[in-house]
């Protein structure tokens, strides 16, 4: 449990696919203002808590409660509302493919708010300007590399200035120098919007350089939960053989 | 171990009603907000372009070839027989009741009601249908009903098309494998055939819009399991989509032509 304030929390949450349990128990808590990376391996479900946050899953049981309202109590229109309110940067981007740069980025100020044409320029330049992208308006995402791509959705996840952003993997295939970018990136997004980031990943330098909490995931349960540097010096086995990366340890491979 | 015949049919039936029942809410909550004018302006003349503008071509060649053969079947005995007087009237009769708003419908539906499922499958893959929900857009407003609405405005253009070709391609091979003239051709089409033929085959082509859409939409959102779903989905809504488009045909066809059949 952290001592400060919260802006979400996941209160014993099982998730299951028909047989198959994704989540078991889970609780975590989400700290107002910081930067919390929740890692694991691969296929641990660690995307799907990002989901459970914003609403586009729904757990078999718990309770998800974000900025103070229970997800599980609000109705579809009450949802959307929230999801409007909250960034989510896909790991892949999801940008669509038929729009450019900037109509993708203006897709979410245009059909969700009443603000003017020029008041979007506005925002749009100043966000492509933020994740490094000015002058990419007019292309498509087709015509982009990885790495561009995947700030152009961070461009996309934070128009709306959201209190909240999720980032799904955002270094995932990434080279070094890119890797370092988009987690630069995302640091000054937090600071420049001053709001709360989850980062799902397990790329441990990116996870280093800007987490303020950490939440490791393994099998369904949330095992090590803390600050950056209480986490890596967590006694617990299967936290220390993740961080070394080791092949030996309690870690079934 | 053989599966329980019992089972399968239960489960079967259980996927066909679960099917069923998507469409139909697909189709009740697209309907929804178009009758609420929850309409995308651009996005729908975009699809317009897309869906009907681009299958004019392939819709030309079925129906021109199709009203030639028609003649072709018809002319050279019709004349020899002494009912030249009516050939113009049966290529006329065929298209604007059966042949151009089903042959149309057949073709876009394998040209776009393909092209939606491809589409929209390859945008679940890609986590866009996700995305737009992560952004608090509705995929059906979104995605759905532009491409609905603008079936609908260019599915009867097409099929009108479709008649005015058929007919000129079946008054060309009569003109030219049995010398009807061009006057004793359309002469016979007026006196065959009325406007309420074309406005009931145009009925027909709204309704196959509809079925193209949303079939073509629900594949493309229920795709799964990568790159081979897209395939998976695509196929099934060009099959799925033409099965329906035949039956709707025959039963459209009883209940708007029934009382002519009688005699």
């Amino acid at each position: 449990m952290a001592d400060r304030p919260l802006i979400a929390r996941l209160d014993d949450i099982t998730l299951a696919y028909g047989e198959r349990v994704v989540l078991q128990n889970m609780s975590l808590d989400i700290v107002e203002g910081a930067i919390t990376c929740i890692v694991g391996l691969s296929g641990a479900g660690k995307s799907t808590i990002l989901r459970l946050l914003n609403g586009l899953r729904k757990a078999t049981s718990g309770r998800v409660i974000v900025k103070g309202q229970d997800l599980s109590q609000l109705s579809e229109n009450e949802l959307i509302d929230l999801r409007r309110s909250i960034g989510f940067s896909f790991q892949f981007a999801a940008l669509f493919d038929s729009m450019t740069v900037y109509e993708n980025v203006a897709l979410p100020l245009r059909e969700n708010t009443t603000l003017g044409e020029e008041e979007i320029r506005h925002r749009i330049m100043d966000a492509l300007e933020t994740v490094g992208l000015t002058g990419s308006e007019t292309k498509f995402p087709a015509e982009l590399s990885g790495g561009m791509v995947k700030r152009v959705g961070f461009a996309r996840a934070i128009i709306t200035n959201p209190d909240l952003v999720l980032y799904d993997e955002p270094t995932t295939g990434s080279d070094p120098i890119i890797t370092h970018l988009l987690t630069d990136t995302i640091i000054r997004l937090r600071s420049k919007l001053g709001g709360t980031a989850v980062v799902v990943s397990h790329d441990l330098q990116s996870i280093f350089m800007m987490a303020d909490y950490v939440a490791m995931l393994f099998e369904g349960a949330i095992i090590a939960y803390g600050e950056l540097d209480k986490v890596r010096s967590s006694p617990n086995p299967i936290v220390q053989q993740f961080l070394q990366g080791s092949e030996v340890g309690p870690i079934p491979i | 171990m053989s599966a329980n015949p019992l089972e399968t049919v239960g489960r079967e039936t259980t996927e066909l009603l679960e099917y069923v029942g998507g469409v139909a809410a697909l189709g009740g909550e697209s309907a929804s907000m178009i009758a609420r004018l929850r309409i995308r302006v651009a996005e729908t003349f975009n699809q317009a372009y897309l869906l009907g503008v681009q299958s004019w071509s392939i819709v030309l060649l079925t129906s021109m070839f199709t009203g030639m053969v028609i003649s072709l079947e018809s002319a050279v005995q019709a004349v020899q027989y002494g009912f030249a007087t009516l050939v113009g009237g049966a290529v006329a009769f065929g298209s604007f009741r059966e042949l151009g708003p089903m042959l149309s419908a057949v073709v876009v539906a394998g040209r776009a009601g393909a092209a939606i499922a491809a589409e929209l499958g390859s945008m679940v893959i890609t986590e866009q249908i996700e995305a737009l929900e992560a952004l608090g857009l509705s995929p059906i407003r979104m995605l759905v009903v532009p491409r609905l609405v603008a079936m609908l405005i260019m599915m009867p253009v097409l099929t009108i098309f479709a008649d005015i070709v058929s007919i000129l391609g079946g008054a060309w091979l009569a003109n030219q494998v049995a010398h009807i003239d061009y006057e004793t051709f359309f002469l016979s089409v007026r006196q065959n055939t009325d406007m309420s033929d074309m406005l009931r085959g145009l009925v027909k082509s709204f309704v196959f819009a509809i079925i193209i859409v949303l079939i073509g939409c629900y594949q493309g959102l229920r795709t799964r399991q990568g790159a081979a779903g897209v395939g998976i989905s695509t196929t099934g809504s060009v099959v799925i989509s033409i099965i329906l488009i035949f039956i709707t045909n025959f039963l459209l066809s009883y209940v708007l032509f029934g009382q002519t059949f009688g005699g």
